[in-house]
């Protein structure tokens, strides 16, 4: 086998490269940093593999347009940042309901509103979950490389394919804009996942009826299905039914067929828990300085270990539990004041102190903060 | 009729939720037969809309049919028709969800001069949420958000729709239907993005409100007061005053924006088999 040489990259550039590994066909955006190299590489990109690249008028539109083409049966995708994130929340909330599987990637900057564009943030974690109205599930993956990104835009189109979901991309300015060393896998190595469509005639097809495993089979548009697509709270065949007991029934599918399959879905890597005494949890850029920090603590003997979730909503419930038996103190280095630290002390209930390190300076959270917060906290 | 029925509506969705005496299914069957006419294939054919009372039409139409969000109905079917140009797409929605909240893809939709036909259902109102005033309700009408008479200017959507560059726009009333047919038949013909604004009439919250009469007085109305393009050319500025122009407004040929789109595909995937 020849070795295969590797490439300098720059973190949105892996997101755009394994989306394109992923299949994906159709992206619509619009521009904003620090997220527009994703649109640009993808707008070069895709008319050579057949695909569609469109620039939108807006962040509303180009989350329409997204959906529009997922029902045609293309795989589709947009980017933006935080402030292109609260305005597609609003189809974003339609995807979850109308189940029309779709990537978007969240490269996040330093808000609330037009904050600053090139700065790292991790402050569109809650948005994440709860930024379109009513009780919806999403499925959010932070990676914290550039090789990693590649990896895990492949996994958010699987897992959107799979459940029929839209699935955000939390990466930050810094995961975005850096450049590292990948050797990207050969594309016959790749697993890739594409929605179940139906086998039955027309007349026997119901768009909404689940498998066992909570996931309707999906037809694509003009291929002769005739089904119906709206937000309103529909049956099984995709038409209005606003009863009680259907919308009951609804909403819990839709939240059923994340949460039954979670194993599918949850990526935590652990470093160092075998015996720790101490844990580090953090995410995509503080990960990175926080398994430095980790390590070097380690050399110290200090007996500390590392939670790193990767998918962060669903957020990894079990992880936290497991973890706060046996450690006396959860460390959570964000750059953000402390939103997933919330969710940290709702597993860790009075079993851990959970601590949280925080920057929202634009500015990143070094390995040395960590160390310090380590030795503070021992 | 049966026939139509058999071959173009979800039989089983109706009757429709409008209310006695709208017009908006008389539009919806001018939609109908107009596709009949050019002879769309059903299968082929996806009918988009937004929210409000004419969006509910595609729940009635046999065909993939997308009820979207207020006002993004062009933003989804821009995403459909750019996926798989094969499909020929239809949007039907209202003066609210197309004028206000929609009036930027409106724009855009028709600046690229996408392969989309617009049936925009005018009745001057938000009737779904009850009667407000909506960017085409005339200054002076009541509604339920203007108790005091509408001060703002309403604006014409077909003028509009031409300046941004959509290469087919039209004016019809449901009073008639020979001609609305006509005009929404040529607007799916058009390769490019075709808007046909349909008067259309409310009793239930406009007309009673404003004391326009019974729903056959308020398409009497449509009848009085507007003019064929064509007829207005021999008319006066004194004879036009107050009139509303119908028949075909605009028409011109300019490249498609699939259409140029695929070419890009074709020209680089022959020069990547070089």
């Amino acid at each position: 086998m020849s070795e295969k040489k590797p490439i300098l990259m720059q973190g949105n550039e892996a997101c755009a490269k394994g989306a394109l590994a992923a299949g994906v066909r159709f992206f619509a955006g619009y521009p904003i940093t620090p997220s527009s190299e994703i649109a640009e590489i993808l707008s070069e990109e895709l008319p050579k593999v057949g695909g569609r690249f469109i620039q939108m008028e807006d962040e509303i539109a180009s989350m329409a347009a997204v959906i529009g083409a997922s029902l045609t049966g293309s795989k589709a995708m947009t980017a933006t940042s935080g402030p292109g994130m609260s305005l597609k929340s609003e189809n974003l909330g339609y995807a979850s309901m109308a189940e029309v599987p779709c990537v978007i990637v969240d490269v996040q900057r330093v808000g609330p509103s037009t904050g600053g564009p090139t700065a790292p943030s991790q402050g569109d974690i809650m948005q994440a979950r709860w930024g379109t109205h009513g009780d919806h599930p999403i499925i959010a993956l932070a990676p914290n490389s550039v090789k990693e990104t590649y990896e895990v835009t492949i996994k958010a189109f699987n897992l959107s394919e799979r459940f029929r979901t839209p699935v955000i991309l939390l990466l930050d300015e810094v995961i975005g804009h850096m450049r590292e060393k990948v050797v990207l896998p050969d594309q016959e190595s790749i697993e890739i996942i594409n929605r179940k469509k139906p086998t039955v005639p027309p007349e026997e097809y119901f768009p909404y009826e689940p498998d066992e495993d909570g996931v309707p089979k999906m037809a694509s548009y003009g291929e002769g299905y005739r089904f119906h697509v709206t937000g309103l709270t529909h049956d099984k065949t995709g038409f209005p039914n606003l009863s009680p007991g259907n919308t009951d029934y609804v909403i819990r599918r839709l939240h059923e067929k994340i949460e039954k399959n979670i194993d599918e879905i949850l990526m935590v890597e652990e470093y160092f828990m075998d015996d720790a005494e101490l844990a580090v949890f953090a995410y995509g850029s503080p990960s990175r300085s926080s398994l430095s920090a980790v390590r070097k603590a380690r050399e110290e003997g200090i007996k500390v270990g590392l939670i790193r979730p990767i998918t962060i909503w669903p957020f990894p419930a079990e992880t936290v539990k497991k973890a706060a038996q046996k450690v006396s103190k959860i460390i959570v280095p964000e750059m953000n004041l402390g939103q997933l630290l919330g969710e940290v002390e709702r597993y860790a209930k009075s079993d851990a102190e959970v601590i949280g390190l925080n920057r929202v300076d634009g500015e990143l959270i070094t390995p040395q903060e960590v160390v310090d917060k380590i030795k503070e906290v021992l | 009729m049966q026939e139509l029925l058999d071959k173009y509506f979800r039989k089983d969705k109706l009757p429709h939720i409008w209310c006695p005496g709208c017009g908006h299914g008389i539009t919806l069957g001018a939609v109908v037969r107009a596709i009949d006419k050019v002879g769309l294939d059903p299968i082929k054919t996806t009918v988009v809309s937004g929210i409000g009372c004419s969006s509910r039409a595609p729940g009635y139409m046999k065909f993939d049919t997308l009820h979207t969000t207020h006002g993004r109905a062009l933003a989804f079917a821009t995403g459909v028709k750019h996926a798989k140009p094969e499909l020929n797409v239809i949007v039907l929605t209202g003066d609210g969800d197309a004028a206000a909240i929609g009036g930027n893809h409106l724009i855009h939709a028709a600046r690229r001069n996408i392969d989309i036909t617009t049936v925009l259902f005018n009745n001057s109102i938000y009737g779904m949420t009850g009667g407000q005033y909506s960017p085409l309700t005339p200054t002076g009408k009541l509604a339920t958000t203007a108790p005091y008479g509408n001060i703002d200017q309403a604006f014409d959507i077909c003028k509009l729709a031409i300046a941004a560059g959509a290469t087919y726009v039209a004016r019809g009333t449901v009073y008639n239907t020979t001609q609305l047919i006509g005009l929404i038949s040529k607007g799916i013909q058009n390769k490019g993005f075709s808007l046909i604004e349909v008067i259309t009439h409310c009793p239930t919250v406009y007309g009673r409100r404003n004391k326009m009469g019974t729903a056959v007085d308020m398409m009497k109305w449509q009848k009085e007061n507007t003019v064929n393009v064509k007829a207005a050319e021999k008319m006066t500025e004194e004879q036009l005053k107050g009139k509303i122009l119908v028949g075909e407004l605009y028409s011109d040929t300019r490249p498609e924006y699939t259409e140029q789109y695929t070419k890009i595909i074709e020209r680089l995937q022959k020069e990547g088999q070089q």
